[in-house]
Parts: C-alpha cells; sequence; structure tokens
C-alpha cells in the first residue's frame, strides 16, 4: 500500500481533513489533565486514575474490565465500584465500545504516533502475531486470574501504567508509553491496539451492542483509493460495510472492533463516511447523471 | 475432494493458531509466576488501615489511588512498577512517614472496592502491622538510658507500649524501663519506628503475620486452667514450709521477710 493519505492533493479544506483526529487528540489530553489538574494546581475536580475515579465528590467511575477480573479473582465487589462499573458500560455501549481505545486510552497516542511514523517514514516490517493473539491473552488473563486469585494482568498491564504513571508520577510506569511506541514502530505492525490489547478485547465486547457508529453512507461515491484502509487501526471492519452491497451488507459499520476514531471520514476525500446510530441502514445513492 | 490448497492453507492456519495460543499460554504462565511472587509483601512495606489479607488484597484493590489522593497527610504512595510492592497498590513505608490514625479514616471511606474494609470504623482497631523491639543490643532502654521515645510518640500510649521496670544488672542499682508492645492494641502505624532515635530502627513494624507467634492448639496455661477449674488439676499444691528464724514471717505474694507485729 502507498502512502495514501498524500496521493492526491485533496481540496477539502484542513478542518475537514482532521478534525476527528484533533477533537480525540483533545479528549484524550483533556481527560487526562482533569487528573492532572489536582495534584499540579490542587483543584480536585477528579480524583483516582482512570481504574477508578470519583468526579466532582459524587460520581464513581470504575472500569468494568478491572472489576470483572476482580470478580473472577473470587472477590467481593463494594457498591461504589460495581455503581461506577455500570455507568461506564452504559455510556460505552450508547458512544461505542472502543471509543475508549480511541478517545480515552492515552497509549493510543503512542500507536498513532508509531503508525504516523511508519507510513512516514515508509517502515514495512509485517506483524509478529497473529490476528486472533488478542483474544487467547484476554482468555488466558481471565484463567490467570482465577487461578492466581489476583489482578494478575495489572502487574503489566500498559493501558493502566502509563495513565497511572503519568497521573501519579510514576515515571517508570510512563515510560512504558515508548516500550510500546517502539514495539509499534519498529517490531510490529499495529502491535498493541490491533493485536494483542486485552483491554481492547473487552471494549470491542461492549462496542457489539453500542449505538454509535460509523457508517459507509455515501459508498456509492467511493473511488477505491485506499485512504480509509492505510488509516483504520482496524480496516478489517470497513471491507464489509463499504463493499458489501452485492452481498446486501448494509452499510453501517457494526464490527464491535471499530473504535469510532473518525480518521476514516476525515480522510475521505469522496465524503463516503459519517457518524451514524447502529440502526439507521440507509444509504444515500448515487444521483443519476452525477459522475 | 479436499483440493491440495486447502489443505495447504488449513495447514498453514493450524499452525498459525498453535504458535499463538503456545505463545500466549507462555506469557501467562510466566506472568502466573510472577503474580505469585508478587504476593509476599516486603516487609517495610505496609498496607493503609483496614486492609484486608495480603492475598485478598491483591484481588480487590483496582490500583485507582483514591486512598492516595485522600490521604490528608500524603503518607500513601503507589507503588511503581520496579519497586518490590504488587504495582500500582497503594502502601506506606513507616520508617520514612508512618501513618496519622485519622480519626474518620478517609483512606478507607476513599476505596471504591472491597480492599479497604469499611467495617473499620474506629481507627484503633486497624492493624497494619505490628510493633517489634527487634533489636534489644541497641535499643537504648535496653541498656538503661531513658530514651523512651517509642513509647512517648506512640498513638496509645501505656495501651500498646508500655514500659517495663526490670533490674539493671550492669549497675546493680538501677533499673531498665524496656518498652513492651502489646498486640492486642497496637495499630502498627509506624510512629514508634519512625521516631526511633537509632540511625536503624530498634522497633520496627512487621507483618502481623511475621510478628506473631501461634501456640499450639493443644496447648493449655495450667494457672488459667487451674483458676477457670478454682482448683489444681494436677497434684494439689501443697503450703510452702519456711524454716525461719523466731518472729520472723515471709510473705509470699510480696511483702517478702518481715519481723512480728510488735
Amino acid at each position: 500500500m502507498s502512502d495514501a493519505t498524500e496521493h492526491s492533493v485533496s481540496s477539502r479544506s484542513l478542518f475537514d481533513r482532521y478534525k476527528w483526529l484533533v477533537a480525540r487528540r483533545f479528549s484524550q489530553l483533556f481527560i487526562l489533565s482533569l487528573f492532572l489538574l489536582g495534584p499540579v494546581s490542587n483543584n480536585w475536580i477528579v480524583t483516582g486514575n482512570l481504574s477508578s475515579s470519583l468526579t466532582l465528590n459524587v460520581l464513581p467511575l470504575t472500569d468494568p474490565f478491572l472489576l470483572i477480573q476482580s470478580f473472577i479473582a473470587q472477590q467481593d465487589i463494594a457498591e461504589t465500584a460495581l455503581l461506577g462499573a455500570a455507568i461506564v458500560i452504559v455510556f460505552y455501549i450508547i458512544i461505542g465500545g472502543r471509543v475508549y481505545c480511541s478517545w480515552v486510552c492515552p497509549l493510543n497516542i503512542a500507536t498513532d504516533i508509531a503508525a504516523w511514523l511508519r507510513l512516514k517514514l515508509n517502515i514495512k516490517t509485517s506483524s509478529l502475531f497473529h490476528k486472533t493473539t488478542r483474544y487467547w491473552l484476554f482468555l488466558a488473563i481471565l484463567i490467570m486470574t482465577f487461578i492466581s486469585g489476583t489482578l494478575a494482568w495489572e502487574l503489566v498491564n500498559p493501558v493502566s501504567l502509563v495513565q497511572r504513571g503519568i497521573i501519579f508520577s510514576l515515571y517508570l510506569s510512563a515510560g512504558v508509553f515508548f516500550f510500546i511506541l517502539f514495539f509499534d514502530l519498529f517490531i510490529s505492525r499495529e502491535a498493541w491496539c490491533g493485536h494483542l490489547c486485552p483491554v481492547g478485547v473487552f471494549y470491542h465486547l461492549v462496542g457489539k451492542f453500542s449505538l454509535v457508529r460509523i457508517s459507509a453512507y455515501h459508498r456509492d461515491d467511493c473511488d477505491r483509493c485506499n485512504d480509509c484502509f492505510t488509516v483504520c487501526p482496524e480496516e478489517q471492519v470497513i471491507k464489509p460495510a463499504l463493499f458489501g452491497k452485492l452481498k446486501n451488507i448494509d452499510p453501517v459499520i457494526l464490527d464491535g472492533n471499530c473504535t469510532n476514531c473518525g480518521r476514516c471520514i476525515d480522510v475521505c476525500d469522496r465524503n463516503v463516511f459519517k457518524f451514524t446510530h447502529r440502526f439507521n441502514k440507509k444509504e444515500l445513492l448515487k444521483s443519476p447523471g452525477d459522475q | 475432494m479436499i483440493s491440495s490448497q486447502t489443505r495447504t492453507n488449513r495447514r498453514r492456519f493450524l499452525i498459525e493458531i498453535a504458535r499463538t495460543v503456545c505463545g500466549v499460554s507462555l506469557f501467562a504462565t510466566g506472568l502466573g509466576f510472577y503474580a505469585n511472587k508478587a504476593h509476599s509483601l516486603p516487609e517495610t512495606s505496609l498496607r493503609p488501615p483496614g486492609a484486608i489479607n495480603e492475598e485478598d488484597f491483591l484481588g480487590a484493590c483496582v490500583r485507582c489511588g483514591l486512598c492516595v489522593r485522600d490521604c490528608p497527610y500524603d503518607i500513601l504512595k503507589l507503588a511503581d512498577i520496579q519497586e518490590d510492592t504488587a504495582t500500582g497498590t497503594p502502601y506506606f513505608n513507616a520508617r520514612q512517614i508512618p501513618c496519622e490514625m485519622c480519626e474518620d479514616i478517609p483512606c478507607v471511606a476513599a476505596c471504591p472496592t472491597s480492599a479497604l474494609d469499611k467495617s473499620l470504623t474506629n481507627i484503633d482497631n486497624s492493624r497494619m502491622g505490628l510493633a517489634v523491639l527487634i533489636d534489644q543490643e541497641t535499643c537504648l532502654n535496653f541498656q538503661g538510658l531513658r530514651c523512651d521515645v517509642c513509647h512517648r510518640v506512640c498513638p496509645l500510649i501505656n495501651d500498646a507500649i508500655t514500659l517495663e521496670p526490670r533490674h539493671n544488672k550492669r549497675s546493680g542499682k538501677h533499673a531498665l524501663f524496656i518498652p513492651v508492645v502489646h498486640s492486642d492494641k497496637c495499630t502498627g502505624c509506624g510512629k514508634c519506628e519512625h521516631a526511633c532515635v537509632l540511625t536503624e530502627a530498634a522497633i520496627k513494624v512487621l507483618p502481623l503475620s511475621l510478628a506473631k507467634g501461634k501456640l499450639g492448639d493443644h496447648y493449655r496455661w495450667s494457672w488459667k486452667e487451674k483458676e477457670s477449674a478454682g482448683k489444681s488439676l494436677v497434684t494439689p499444691d501443697t503450703q510452702h514450709q519456711y524454716h525461719l528464724p523466731e518472729g520472723l514471717q515471709y510473705d509470699h505474694a510480696g511483702k517478702g521477710l518481715i519481723g512480728d507485729k510488735k
């Protein structure tokens, strides 16, 4: 695949081409800065970290995957944590399961940088991992949690290490960010988010039911430039929706692995994609005479 | 008929899956061993008040740091990845900074999980560890000096640590005031270890599992049995016969040798 993002000079504005990327970056940094506001300026709007937090002293939020692990480790589940996890699950069922991955998780910044540098530096190393690795890893972690009776995965989970490291000034933990960045960049393509991360697998399961989805609404207009496939972190999710017309597949992307990152919307010069909800199966048909 | 192409594809697929499953299993096994090692909390790391037993704690604590944030004295911290304490879990080191034993126990109130036991409402009932006067050879009070610092800083002074007078054999005429920790009162806050004036503390807070002995279940203390039975269970005690000069008595209970009443 060539460096597709630059293969043609786009007629669209900079805003149109980067709006969702900028919004996502803003969201990721905004969430981190809310957590950092407390320790830095003593304004405790949000306390804790992404594993569990308390906002404005009233809203508890807890990582539901962590709580499930705690349950599997045969521990009592406290009410506060249960309520927090329920709120989080409902939120992601509405907004898109893996929205956590693309709009919240700080590691996404590392893997985005790695993917971008791969394009720029034309690094072609393929993936070391089979595409099913993350599901096996997910399963293995649940089994290990059951056997050990502890949150074994939390000892090494890069997702929580990095966010906790940044928020609590644990420098080595935070440094795992660069480990993931360089691993994705030089050793294996899309290794972390695309092949390994069990946290992503969990949110992928939530995403199977989620309401907000992206649709290849204008798929008749697709000129097969491959730009969307190049930027998509989970490119397999696009194909059925974009090219499935002959097989009567709806244009809305229902795969739980779609992270609702919106990069496909940004890069598509033909405006094929848009945000919609999962029940919107409509598509805009090519108007006659339009070429 | 299965074409040779299909067979090759299936073969390759199976090998790839086998490779992935083996790799993941290896990783998970390694993680299991690592997690098992992480069970053993370093003896200098103390958990916040109300922490459930270590093994369960590692299954219940989500490493959110809410207890750390709510500690008004910034005593608690989360373990970084290179530390011996399980990654991300809260702890404090008594020698560096001990627990202030807040009456409202904000760390326990902040915990969203069952890792810190909500039924702990009186901080005096917390058991973060147990202070042990571990080195009698350097403890100043054991040398006959009146350091007493561990005793004086103890939030439960005269309950958790008492000073027990003993004969000073070295000088022959002074007393030793020996600090004695009582496990039914000591919360393990670590004030004594923090305050110990020695370069290396002679009194240290240790995990209860390390600090406490345990009597065999079959053991009976004869004097307690005697008390509850109201009489000796073996040969009855006979009155001790003293052979004293005329006019002298001996009070066994404490007064010792006494002259005849005049």
